[in-house]
């Protein structure tokens, strides 16, 4: 057990922001935008730095994929307690299409070269919402994996994960090295201390290609057109339960 | 070509020793920015939504100065060996003005622990008095208060009336401290005291003095018109004992001592201003996207356009003196014209946008239900204390005057 944690954090575009769509419908304004930590990564790396403070692991380590802009998020993991962070880079037409397979790959092969024995995601990405990420790692890896945790119990090489599943709660155990995805109630991410960020400027941020992972980061998905949601329209009041009946007949539903 | 490469290398080996320099009030540096950003999501998230209730209550918010405490805001300049951030002036800057825009009490709670309490004894102590009255301090749980301005001399701070004679191997003193911001919850305070009255303003020591302690009583909670969870109070020096170990500095170097901490305090405060200005124009700007009339959002009528226009440049001119005056505080080199500059400028913003603020809401602007109101009220005190507008114009005036020395 090489007592290694990689977290992945992805640079979003900032939960409280309007989004608008480009006047060309090929994606959402970016430009000039708020970007920050995607929320689920945020609770990830607190996971990660809570397992370390408690001494079940010994290294967290920050990876995320994109342009040069994505440094700012590993920095601020790095804020959080992380040890170290892994840029890879992603940019142009590639971060474009950069998607769930071609980021698993990667922290795939991350995971195989740094001997990691957990990878901690979020359970999602606020933008996209794939839900993909994490259960194509571990997949890709051939380990267990425990996705929308609520709650994540480390025993010697032993992971107890409560999952957030429709029907309630279920509890799993899984042996390591595996590939956990944070939900909303695992924990409370810290507000980063004056300290810490200090520190985080001196922790090492490393650079690597995709290629040198052996990655192809093509996609093989083709984005035609993007639309904002149609307007809400009004609902329409009825006085009884048959009314309700007649007007569903009406607009064909049942 | 070779030159230009040559006088960009210098320039990033002079950023990288951190030497400020003016490209940096375009773009702030990396850290900086993240550190403002922790601070805005903590004032937003943990201020704003009870800062309504803390000024209607006149409640000190423990919790969150430990949390902040615990975050190292509550000691941004002190070096991680006492206990603090150890990050410059302006990281100090940031942090106050995004927490003052959440909300404007702890702000100036923040602001007086910093540069009023642990500033002149990180500035003029002993390496034990910086023991003994700073690393307390840095965590949040024990805040400090500055005891300068008396019921006789606010502005005219060389008449100190308060007295403090020696006996044997203590300090005794005697007198009455007014308007001491954090005093009811204040573990220490530095106090002014004029130990030579012939001497006069020369004749003025500081001295660290323990709270609650014998021989220090508290006047009652002023009822202010703002800032209201900050407590602020006189203090009553009736014989009071302290150890001959408790002066600050050099005898008769209680002057200088107040004035240059009121120096760098003023960009506390200037910073204190500006969150309240800013929290005053979101408020304005939101309301105007929102609000109709005339069949339109009233954002489209110039009349709110022109106003909103002159609280943002009010806003941001304030800021960038500002940075620019801790930005040459950080570089040692002299800051008092710009720290006034900073601190008249943005004072009188806070005023001016958190008045025209009320004037977009209109009726709104009048009640409690929006935040308006009470900028409007905790503005009014930034043209006030760490030194009036007046003042301020004064320090400004000389200042010039004496670069065009005859």
């Amino acid at each position: 057990m090489s007592g290694r944690v990689l977290v992945g954090v992805k640079r979003v575009i900032d939960y409280a922001v309007k989004i608008r769509v480009k006047p060309d419908h090929t994606g959402v304004v970016t430009d000039g935008v708020k970007h920050s930590m995607n929320p689920f990564c945020e609770i990830a790396v607190e996971e990660a730095v809570k397992l370390k403070e408690k001494k079940l692991i010994k290294e967290v380590v920050a990876v995320s994929c994109g342009p040069q802009q994505v440094q700012e998020t590993i920095r601020t993991a790095l804020a959080m307690g992380a040890d170290r962070g892994i840029h890879v880079e992603v940019s142009g037409k590639d971060y474009e299409t950069l998607g769930p397979l071609q980021v698993s790959k990667i922290l795939a092969a991350l995971a195989k070269k740094e001997q990691a024995d957990l990878i901690i995601l979020g359970k999602q990405a606020i933008d996209d919402d794939c839900n993909q990420t994490g259960q194509m790692t571990a997949a890709l890896l051939d380990w267990p994996q425990g996705t929308f945790a609520s709650e994540v119990t480390l025993d010697a090489d032993k992971l107890k994960v409560v999952r957030e599943i429709d029907g309630g709660l279920e509890t799993i155990k899984i042996k390591m090295p595996a590939v956990v995805t944070a939900d909303l109630r695992l924990n409370t991410p810290r507000y980063a201390t004056l300290p810490n960020i200090m520190k985080a400027k001196k922790k090492k941020i490393a650079n690597v290609k995709p290629a040198d992972l052996g990655v192809d980061v093509s996609s093989r998905l083709e984005v035609l057109k993007v639309d904002e949601p149609p307007q809400r329209q009004a609902g329409v009041k009825v006085e009884t339960v048959d009314d309700l009946v007649g007007k569903l007949k009406e607009a064909g539903r049942i | 070509m070779a030159a230009l490469f040559k006088a960009r290398r210098a320039l990033d080996m002079a950023v990288g020793r951190g030497v400020r320099c003016l490209s940096q009030l375009a773009e702030l540096p990396e850290l900086h920015q993240i550190m403002r950003q922790t601070c805005k999501d903590y004032a937003q998230k943990e201020l704003a939504p009870i800062a309504a209730q803390l000024d209607k209550d006149h409640k000190f918010p423990a919790k969150q100065v430990k949390e902040l405490g615990a975050m190292g805001v509550m000691a941004v300049e002190v070096p991680e060996s006492l206990g603090g951030a150890g990050m410059d002036y302006l990281a100090y800057c940031l942090a106050v003005e995004e927490l003052s825009r959440g909300c404007a009490s702890t702000g100036v709670i923040v602001s007086v622990n910093n540069s009023l309490y642990l500033g002149p004894i990180l500035k003029f102590g002993t390496e034990e008095q910086k023991k003994q009255w700073i690393t307390p301090f840095t965590t949040g749980e024990k805040v400090g208060c500055f005891a300068l301005s008396e019921p006789g001399n606010g502005s005219d701070a060389g008449a100190a009336s308060t007295l403090a004679r020696q006996e044997g191997d203590e300090w005794v003193l005697n007198g009455t401290k007014a308007w001491i911001t954090n005093c009811w919850d204040a573990s220490a305070t530095v106090v002014f005291a004029t130990t030579d009255k012939s001497l006069k303003h020369k004749g003025i020591s500081a001295f660290l003095v323990p709270m609650p302690h014998p021989g220090l009583s508290l006047g009652k909670k002023e009822d202010k018109l703002g800032i209201r969870a900050s407590s602020t109070a006189n203090i009553i020096l009736e014989d009071c004992r302290i150890p001959l170990g408790n002066m600050l500095g050099e005898r008769g170097m209680g002057f200088k001592i107040a004035m240059q901490t009121l120096d760098s305090g003023r960009l506390g405060i200037a910073a204190q201003a500006l969150g309240i200005a800013q929290a005053a124009l979101d408020c304005a700007a939101d309301y105007a996207h929102k609000r109709t009339a005339f069949g339109a959002p009233i954002g489209k009528l110039q009349a709110i356009q022109f106003k909103l226009a002159d609280m943002a440049l009010a806003t941001e001119s304030a800021r960038l003196l500002t940075w620019r005056a801790a930005m040459l505080k950080d570089a040692k080199k002299p800051f008092t014209k710009e720290a006034a500059m900073a601190k008249l400028a943005a004072s009188e913003a806070a005023t001016f946008v958190s008045h025209q603020a009320i004037q977009v809401l209109g009726g709104m602007g009048y009640v409690t239900d929006m935040p308006a109101e009470r900028h409007y009220r905790d503005a009014r005190i930034t043209e006030i204390y760490e030194g009036t507008s007046e003042i301020q114009r004064l320090v400004i005036a000389n200042n010039v005057l004496k670069e065009y020395q005859q």
